[in-house]
């Protein structure tokens, strides 16, 4: 595994930043079974922020980052948007494309990595805003599912632009009126979820980011899935608190009350039927490894 | 031939790229002095003296040196340690040698500790903290250093000496090309053997 190589010169080690020696002797690079429990225990894949205090994409970030099953075989492709401000702090290979360009920048990748590495597993993961997604690089999210690209897609819904100031989205809500669109929106929230399964993605999920348990979950599942079948997608409900006039403590209740089952972030999946087939598979071998090795440390300890 | 020269700053704000006005890379054996191709046996002089000269003579080692990506970068990394022990020992108790890392060249914002790093988005701040006044750019790729050397020759008087392993830096004063670990032993000897022989001036700094 390349995470070998993310090693510091031994002359160097004492001259480079705490934080980089951190990186190296306490991030869950290489461990099996990484995910949020990490969190807090060790070094995080993420430095600091600068999202709004309270930020719910903020604690997206960390889930996912402490969730992709093999960071140092990662390439992130980012957009311009709220997200783009956390990139620079994270300690995974990342690319800021034009906005809206990522899933194509990113088919670009996946392909020129399997040709440069054949054999190995490389995962690209993409990570934008549902202005990029939706709107502006709403023709290369489709063309990528449509071509079956072998990468996941992860749009932080927000329901606007955050960034710019509060602009009208696709993913917004019917009749929300924003900073920015006094006029307030004409039309339904796009169902893209919907749409990132008629297009061919083999696992799509839409939900929001308050259980960690539950971000793990898909996000490995979506990687996971990527890497075999074809492309997978999630969109998760990140509230702009900034927006909604929320103070930094409301995000979490803000998720709690939209993922209500009649409520628009209610937990939706669909799965295609290869996808099942493979999810099921990887549960039993999981079951199989987990119960070998507590048989393992069973033994040892009579010993 | 041009009458451009790369030299100390603070030249403006936005400093021309040195090979829009004219300055050429050296030749595989060569090396340039402000933009003058030389010998390289006369920039390894060069560089000792502007070191023996500084008073905080500086390495910026960058992501190619500082990770142990390989033998060769670990032996690069051996090699940068030993020509600062070097300099650190060939100057006088006014002067103070540095070692300060590039760790990566990812805009570090809203701030960066400029006394145990550089950042090639905004070198002028680590320079200027530590009055840095003759450095080093070693293991940074070519991309990041040509930005990096630039912002420091509009903004600082800095003295910029390049040892690159391509073809050479022309936004540096002084550049070495093709560099191995080799070639950083031999500025270390050379400092060694000129040591003594060039005097700091601490009213000329
Ligand atoms: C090609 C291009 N068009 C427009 C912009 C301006 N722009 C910057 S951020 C942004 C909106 C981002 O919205 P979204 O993708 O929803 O991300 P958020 O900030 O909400 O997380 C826009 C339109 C840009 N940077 N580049
Ligand atoms: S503007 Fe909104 S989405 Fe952007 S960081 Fe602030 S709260 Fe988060
Ligand atoms: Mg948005």
């Amino acid at each position: 595994m390349s995470k070998e190589r993310i090693k510091i010169a031994p002359e160097m080690y004492d001259i480079m930043p705490p934080e980089y020696q951190d990186l190296v002797n306490r991030a869950t690079y290489g461990k099996e079974d990484r995910g949020w429990k990490d969190i807090g225990t060790t070094k995080e894949l993420i430095e600091e922020h600068s999202l709004c205090a309270g930020c719910p994409e903020s604690m997206a970030f960390r889930y996912i980052l402490a969730s992709l099953p093999a960071p140092e075989d990662t390439v992130m492709v980012g957009s311009t948007g709220c997200t783009s401000l956390v990139f620079p702090m994270v300690a995974v290979h990342n690319i800021h494309s034009l906005f809206g360009n990522q899933n194509a920048i990113a088919s670009g990748l996946k392909r020129a990595l399997s040709v440069r590495f054949p054999g190995k597993v490389k995962d690209v993961v993409v990570l934008a805003g549902d202005g990029a997604t939706v709107d502006i690089g709403l023709d290369m999210t489709l063309q990528a599912w449509f071509r079956q690209e072998k990468f996941t897609t992860i749009c932080f819904d927000n329901e606007l632009y955050a960034n710019t100031g509060g602009q009208e989205s696709g993913l917004m809500q019917k009749g929300f009126v924003a900073k920015m669109a006094p006029v307030g929106k004409q039309f339904d929230k796009v169902r893209l979820p919907e749409i990132a399964r008629e297009s061919g993605c083999h696992y799509v999920v839409q939900c929001t980011v308050s259980k960690p348990s539950l971000i793990e979950k898909v996000v490995r599942n979506a990687v996971l899935v990527a890497r075999e079948l074809g492309p997978t997608y999630l969109q998760l409900y990140t509230p702009c608190i900034l927006e909604i006039g929320k103070n930094s403590m409301e995000g979490l209740q803000e998720m709690r009350d939209s993922e209500k089952p009649t409520e628009r972030f209610a937990y939706k999946e669909f799965v295609s039927e290869p996808a099942k087939q493979f999810l099921a598979e990887l549960a039993a071998k999981d079951k199989e490894r987990k119960a070998a090795s507590k048989q393992l440390a069973g033994s040892t300890q009579e010993a | 031939m041009t009458q451009y020269r790369v030299l100390p700053g603070p030249e403006h704000f936005l400093p021309p790229a040195a090979a829009s006005m004219g300055i050429r890379l050296p030749n595989p054996g060569e090396a340039h002095i402000n933009g003058v191709i030389v010998p390289e046996e006369q920039a390894y002089e060069e560089a000792a003296r502007q070191f023996l000269m500084a008073k905080v003579p500086t390495i910026f080692p960058g992501p190619l040196v500082l990770w142990a990506w390989n033998e060769k970068a670990a032996k690069k990394a051996t090699a940068i340690r030993h020509l600062y022990e070097t300099i650190k020992e060939c100057v006088t108790p006014q002067q103070q040698a540095m070692l300060i890392p590039m760790p990566d060249y990812r805009p570090k914002y809203p701030k960066i500790n400029p006394e145990v790093e550089i950042n090639p988005n905004h070198p002028n701040l680590t320079i200027w903290h530590n009055k840095i006044d003759a450095c080093m750019f070693v293991g940074v790729h070519c991309h990041q250093a040509n930005l990096s050397l630039k912002i420091i020759r509009g903004g600082t008087s800095c003295y910029t000496i390049a040892m690159c392993a391509q073809a050479g830096h022309e936004d540096a004063m002084m550049s070495f090309r093709d560099a191995t670990a080799e070639k950083i032993m031999k500025l270390a000897d050379t400092i060694k053997r000129l040591k003594g022989s060039v005097k700091f001036d601490p009213k000329k700094r």
